[in-house]
């Protein structure tokens, strides 16, 4: 059983409470980075860890840092990204409901690195209870010393505040959740400038995944060197992965990266295979802005290597073949699933979510959803799949935040990887009203390398 | 700063904007804008109609940029290369950025006022498909009144943010904006507030389609059967100056805008007396006729040259056709 390095005390009674968390060790690498490190050494200790952003994209965490503009006089601010949204994701609602001081100590170091003497935890809407709860912790923490002025007679001062957001999924994306912490409507910045040069009130910000705070703390405690002796190449760490759908264990787990991905399927450690005996149709590999593949092609790369659960092999294959680590949502299919109403399941989510600020996503959103909406309940026709794939490549790359490539990347992949299931559809249509495709070849053994997979 | 722009190059001042370094060029190659305004700040980057391929980031940086850009809102960078129309890629995007914008615009454009003057009309003649792939229902809106003489019919709007910024920049306080998110977005008043600024008909200007219109206008005439005649008149109002464009139908003047440019940007923004109540034309100084764009529709039947017959070679002819050519070229 590999070790774990954020969710260690998980199963401590009263963790989520100041004095038990202290006494398991917690806040040791505020002691530490405080009175023994400067916060460049700080930041460069990240960056060799080679921590990735946990929020989706992926990008290392220190180099982030780095790029922080630090001109005299003015403010920075550190923001922290808890507006978890994505559907198949609820790693940091777990996170925060049952260990918030870990995210506490995270920020608190993590400030203190990029000299931000106001730190914010934007929170989404709807997880009132977790507001809630790391307020009290701030509260605690606060009345030991570790926040407000002076921490710990370092002479650092840091005030730390929690913001509920409206529970929009567009605030999720780092310059919206800038604009909606200002009080604004959250509508994304266009970009550049980026938020590192002039971000929340026009001051240099840093805007981080809660996952990716928190993995600052056994950073620091361990050192970068034994943080990056796990995982695998550049994925290095620890990840949360939170498993759903037709999981046999459902729930958040952390995991080494580069654990191969039927471990983590199958092995009662982890998810415990399918639930009721049902075989694996496709799996959505990190949230559902990630492109979908059928189980074949996802335990298996296009090279028949066993696929791992790191940045790279997920991603092995492109957009043709691979999918994305995102984060780490991770949904799995039965053979009872409809495809095709999957998809239209999420686009109708990402239609719902758009901002409308620009046209290709506003516009687009609704028009796929449509479409899906009419294949779905039997009206299709056969030209719609190359319209969904036409209308997702006006999409993708031509807006001005990421959720229009969300939105674009589900609906390809589906017609991608399912494009029977999509033409079954059509040809059957009042029989798809009444039963799913199944399983067909979707998990059939993948060709031999040379035969291109359709 | 030096910056290409489909192989034509140009020196532009630094923190010049793609689409700006374009427009000092001119000619086919300018990218076009439906939200992007050159007098409000901080507009444009929404309607990706401007979308360009930077082929080469800069001098020092010579990698391409990964995605195409939206050429309103990046800068040049000494030695850039840009491709509008002679990049395949662009042009596809942008075919498919006018079928978008176009999915839910009611294409009323016989019983709309602003056509004849619409960006969106030009965008759709320029660079759309003949048909649409849309098959399902367009959203749809009530008319609403914002104020006594501006009507906002919300289902022709292409939600360019344009008239919000007019509201925010021209005028001293902004009441009408964004409601809801996504396709429902739509402009409106908090509660049925009415507009009610001496600035606040230049929204009407600035609206890129007919979503906003004068009401002391609507439904008068069509904009290719007015004359317009350059005017001015002595404005108290501190901040307006009184240049305008009179709309002519015979003697009588049918209203009254700012004068716009080849981009259809007003050159300076004018007050609600210059607009809706000065329909004399006792009330103004002629200047002069506007001239508009040979292009434009408003100037149907008024060539600024006229075509020779196309007989030019058959001597036969030529002397058949002989009165006929001579009147043709007389003119």
């Amino acid at each position: 059983m590999a070790r774990k390095l954020l969710l260690e005390h998980i199963n401590v009674p009263g963790i989520n409470t100041f004095d038990v968390y202290r006494s398991k060790g917690g806040y040791a690498s505020v002691e530490k980075a405080l009175k023994t490190m400067t916060p460049d050494e700080i930041v460069e200790e990240v960056k060799k860890s080679g921590l990735r952003g946990r929020g989706g994209a992926g990008f290392p965490t220190g180099m982030k840092w780095s790029f922080l503009a630090k001109p005299e006089g003015v403010a920075r601010y550190l923001v922290c990204n808890a507006d978890e949204s994505e559907p198949g994701t609820f790693k940091d609602r777990y996170l925060m409901t049952y260990i918030p001081h870990l995210l506490i100590e995270g920020m608190i170091v993590a400030s203190f690195a990029l000299g931000a003497k106001t730190s914010y935890i934007y929170v989404r809407g709807e997880m009132m209870p977790q507001i809630r709860i790391l307020e009290r912790a701030i509260a605690e923490a606060k009345a030991k010393g570790f926040l407000g002025k002076n921490i710990l007679s370092t002479g650092y001062d840091l005030e730390l505040y929690v913001q509920p957001g409206g529970g929009a999924y567009i605030c999720g994306e780092e310059t919206a959740l800038l604009e909606s912490l200002e009080g604004k409507r959250g509508n994304p910045r266009i970009k550049p400038p980026f938020p590192a040069i002039a971000g929340l009130y026009g001051c240099p910000t840093v805007v981080n995944n809660v996952e990716s705070i928190a993995a600052v703390v056994p950073i620091i405690n361990e050192g970068a060197d034994e943080y990056a002796k796990i995982g695998i190449g550049r994925s290095t760490g620890t990840k949360l992965i939170s498993a759903g759908g037709n999981v046999k264990n459902p729930g958040v787990y952390e995991i080494d990266l580069g654990l191969p991905v039927e471990e983590f399927l199958y092995s009662e450690e982890y998810c415990g295979g399918i639930a009721n005996g049902k075989r694996l149709k496709a799996v959505v590999a990190g949230g559902s802005s990630v492109p979908i593949l059928p189980a074949n092609l996802f335990l298996k790369t296009i090279n028949n290597e066993p696929r791992l659960m790191s940045y790279e092999s997920l991603a092995d294959g492109g957009f043709v073949s691979g999918t994305m680590l995102g984060s780490g949502g991770f949904i799995a299919y039965d053979e009872d699933q409809c495809i095709v109403r999957n998809t239209w399941n999420f686009t109708r989510f990402y239609h719902h979510e758009s901002c409308g600020q620009c046209s290709p996503c506003r516009e687009g959103t609704g028009w796929m959803e449509k479409v899906l909406h009419r294949l779905e309940h039997g009206h299709g026709k056969m030209s719609d799949m190359d319209l969904l794939v036409d209308v997702s490549k006006k999409i993708e790359g031509n807006t001005i935040c990421p959720l229009g490539d969300a939105a674009a990347w589900p609906v390809a992949s589906a017609i991608r990887h399912f494009r029977d299931e999509f033409e079954w559809h059509v040809t059957n249509g009042a029989e798809a009203v009444t039963r799913n495709f199944g399983l067909a070849h979707y998990a059939d053994p993948l060709p031999k390398k040379e035969e291109p997979v359709a | 700063m030096k910056v290409t722009i489909d192989g034509i190059a140009i020196d532009v001042e630094p923190g010049t904007t793609i689409l700006n370094a374009a427009r000092q060029i001119g000619g086919d190659i300018v990218p076009p804008a439906m939200c992007y305004y050159s007098k409000l700040k901080d507009s444009g980057g929404k309607c990706r109609t401007c979308l360009v391929k930077v082929s080469k980031g800069s001098e020092k940086d010579p990698r391409p940029m990964p995605k195409l850009v939206a050429s309103c809102r990046t800068t040049v960078m000494d030695g850039m290369e840009v491709q509008n129309i002679t990049s395949p890629e662009v042009i596809e995007a942008r075919k498919g950025i006018v079928e978008i914008l176009l999915l839910n615009h009611p294409l009323d454009c016989p019983i709309c006022d602003q056509a004849g003057e619409c960006d969106l009309q030009n965008l759709g003649f320029e660079h759309g498909a003949a048909k649409t792939r849309y098959e399902f229902d367009r959203r749809t809106f009530e008319k609403i009144d914002i104020g006594d003489k501006i009507q906002l019919h919300m289902t022709r709007c292409i939600l360019c943010y344009r008239c919000v910024f007019t509201a925010d920049q021209i005028t001293d306080h902004r009441i009408h904006g964004i409601l809801n998110r996504g396709d429902h977005s739509e402009i409106s008043t908090y509660i049925t507030a009415a507009v009610d600024n001496d600035f606040s008909g230049n929204v009407i200007d600035v609206c890129p389609v007919g979503a906003l219109t004068d009401k002391t206008f609507r439904f008068k005439n069509r904009v290719w059967f007015t004359k317009p005649v350059d005017a001015h008149r002595d404005c108290d109002h501190e901040k307006c100056n009184g240049k305008v464009t009179l709309w002519y139908k015979g003697e009588e003047v049918l209203r009254v805008t700012a004068r716009k440019d080849v981009y259809g940007e007003v050159e300076e923004f004018i007050c609600n007396t210059c607009r809706f109540d000065k329909k004399k034309t006792s009330d103004w100084v002629i200047d002069g006729p506007r001239h508009i764009s040979n292009k434009s529709v408003i100037n149907a039947n008024h060539y600024d040259f006229v075509p020779l017959p196309v007989v030019k070679t058959n001597p036969v002819l030529i002397e058949a056709n002989k009165e006929q050519f001579e009147r043709d070229t007389r003119l």
